[in-house]
């Protein structure tokens, strides 16, 4: 395992941080040691606007999904009884995501749409005279398919943390008078922090890293900084990508360093 | 008494939580599942039927369009390239997975190094593993294909994964029925296969699920690895881009009743393991009550 993850992880890495390096003069790249791509990189003012769009997007899925996550979690372990419901609704939860990505996202499409369901139902219903046109291809739409692709990743590190908490704390809890709320807040959500934790390194990493959700939902309204680095690799600029890769790979790391800092995942799985 | 399972303690009255909860909880399947089947229905439009609402008739004929080479692309070729290298990764993904949990359990030189690894390529952004295993190849003058690079690349997302769901399945395994085994004269073989294994299955049928799975749907490490054939999503990605017409929506349920078939098959045959144990007393629960 540790050899595949070399082979096909650490070395194309440093790969990368090594291409960053090259010199490139807008038509081919060329071994060498400049700082030139990281000085473009910084010098532009569209980094930080991509940056901040993209951390934009992050801040509002992961608030989301953190709480619809937290929510269906906590519905399947403590309100579900027998074990064969639990499973059960579990799994209807979690089959979509075993499903294509591409294809759940474009689902959006004719749903969202112009015509679609959603504004069909509103026209028909009398709410709106018109369709409401920031539906698709929007910022609105990169959201509600973000949410939709990944709040799995939040519910079932979530789920897997509860489900091992022990009934008798919550008894014991609900025995000496505490209220719904405060056993929720006091006991589930410190036993849940891992889940937590995972969840929110996985959504805010696929958020950071995506290009196809943003590239294909705003349409080509917005843009994120992998679509950035995608459109440069398209055209074959590969240093400049490699840089832009390399500064994206350092605030992402730093990002999950926080969050690992303040749980620590692996004690709480290696248990 | 006491050591019945939690969930059927009380069955009191359900609280009115229960009810909001619920209710929280249909919205969001319907949520999931609602866009879905919007493009399962609209992948049998009529033949001269649109990308949305309304329906023009129901046919299957863009089905049919699918497998018309020159119109949507080498469908039948990339759909065959998916699973075979689906099936790889889920083999290797199992063997390395299950050998690395074990791995874990003891503290070896490098652990920490590894899980890190392990980490770090699991929340890298794909195209990141995509453009150095591409880059990589390139600097080595290798070729990427999709049975050398762009299994590589999937490699670095479902490994992590693997190695996950066996920490968490192994977190939950009681290491009394290893020791019983090496009482009873068992040699570490044997205890592998015959204690650990059996006990471990459900949740190594769930690795070689996401295995699966993950590499069937992986779109932005393959991208940049998977060479001149492509795999099924890089041609959805296609399609989404020059194809206007139903057929990307008749591929789209094509591709998904193929992970509903993983899906049901593993998810099958982790009942029938559950089935078969509920008869006997049951032995996995660690975190029994509190004595």
């Amino acid at each position: 395992m540790a050899l595949v993850l070399m082979l096909f992880f650490g070395i194309p890495l440093l790969v990368v941080v090594a291409f960053s390096f090259f010199d490139y003069d807008g038509i081919s790249s060329n071994p060498a040691f400049v700082w030139d791509n990281y000085a473009e990189l910084f010098s532009s003012h569209v980094t930080l606007s991509l940056y901040l769009k993209t951390l934009y997007f992050a801040a509002i899925v992961w608030a989301i999904t953190l709480v619809v996550g937290f929510t269906v979690a906590y519905f399947l372990v403590f309100h579900v009884r027998s074990i064969l419901w639990q499973m059960g609704l579990f799994l209807l939860c979690t089959v979509p995501f075993w499903t294509s990505n591409i294809i759940r996202m474009i689902s959006w499409i004719p749903f969202l749409g112009r015509n679609g369901i959603f504004n069909q139902a509103l026209v028909g219903a009398g709410i709106i005279d018109e369709p409401l046109e920031f539906l698709l291809f929007s910022d609105f739409a990169v959201i509600i398919a973000y949410v939709h692709l990944f709040t799995l990743f939040m519910i079932v590190p979530i789920f897997n943390s509860m489900a091992r908490i022990d009934r008798a704390l919550i008894e014991a809890a609900r025995d000496g008078g505490s209220s719904g709320w405060r056993i929720i807040w006091d006991i589930v959500v410190p036993l849940s922090k891992t889940g937590i934790a995972l969840g929110s390194i996985f959504v805010i990493t696929l958020v950071m890293g995506d290009f196809f959700v943003v590239k294909v939902m705003s349409g080509s309204h917005s843009a994120s900084v992998a679509l950035a680095m995608s459109n440069q690799i398209a055209m074959v600029q590969y240093p400049p990508a490699a840089a832009s890769a390399v500064i994206l790979l350092v605030i992402v790391s730093l990002m999950v360093a926080a969050i690992l800092r303040i749980v620590d995942v692996r004690k709480e799985l290696a248990r | 008494m006491a050591g019945a399972v939690p969930a059927q303690k009380q069955l009191g009255k359900r609280p009115a939580s229960f009810y909001l909860l619920a209710a929280f909880f249909a919205l969001f399947v319907a949520f999931l599942y609602g866009p879905m089947s919007a493009i399962y229905i609209l992948s049998f439009q009529g033949p001269s039927g649109g990308l949305t609402f309304p329906m023009r008739g129901v046919s299957l004929h863009w089905f049919y369009a699918l497998f018309e080479q020159q119109r949507t692309g080498d469908f039948a070729g990339a759909f065959s390239r998916s699973i075979l290298l689906a099936l790889i990764v889920l083999t290797l993904t199992v063997a390395l997975s299950v050998l690395a949990g074990m791995a874990f359990r003891r503290r070896f030189s490098g652990a920490t190094f590894v899980f890190y690894l392990a980490i770090a390529s699991l929340i890298m952004p794909g195209i990141l593993v995509g453009l150095g295993i591409g880059l990589t190849f390139q600097l080595f003058g290798i070729q990427t294909t999709w049975f050398t690079s762009a299994l590589g690349a999937q490699l670095t997302w479902t490994l992590p994964f693997g190695l996950l769901i066996m920490f968490a399945v192994l977190s939950r395994f009681n290491r009394a029925f290893e020791e019983a085994g090496r009482d009873l004269g068992a040699s570490n073989w044997q205890i592998f296969w015959m204690v650990v294994v059996p006990i471990l299955l459900p949740g190594i049928i769930g690795v070689a699920l996401f295995g699966f799975t993950l590499s069937y749907d992986e779109f932005p490490r393959t991208l940049l690895t998977a060479g001149a054939q492509n795999t099924l999503p890089m041609e959805i990605w296609g399609m989404t881009t020059n194809v206007t017409s139903p057929a990307l929506y008749a591929l789209g349920t094509v591709t998904t009743l193929v992970s509903f078939a993983a899906i049901a098959l593993s998810l099958g045959s982790i009942a029938l393991i559950q089935r078969r144990r509920a008869r006997r007393p049951a032995p996995m629960e660690k975190s029994g009550p509190v004595a």
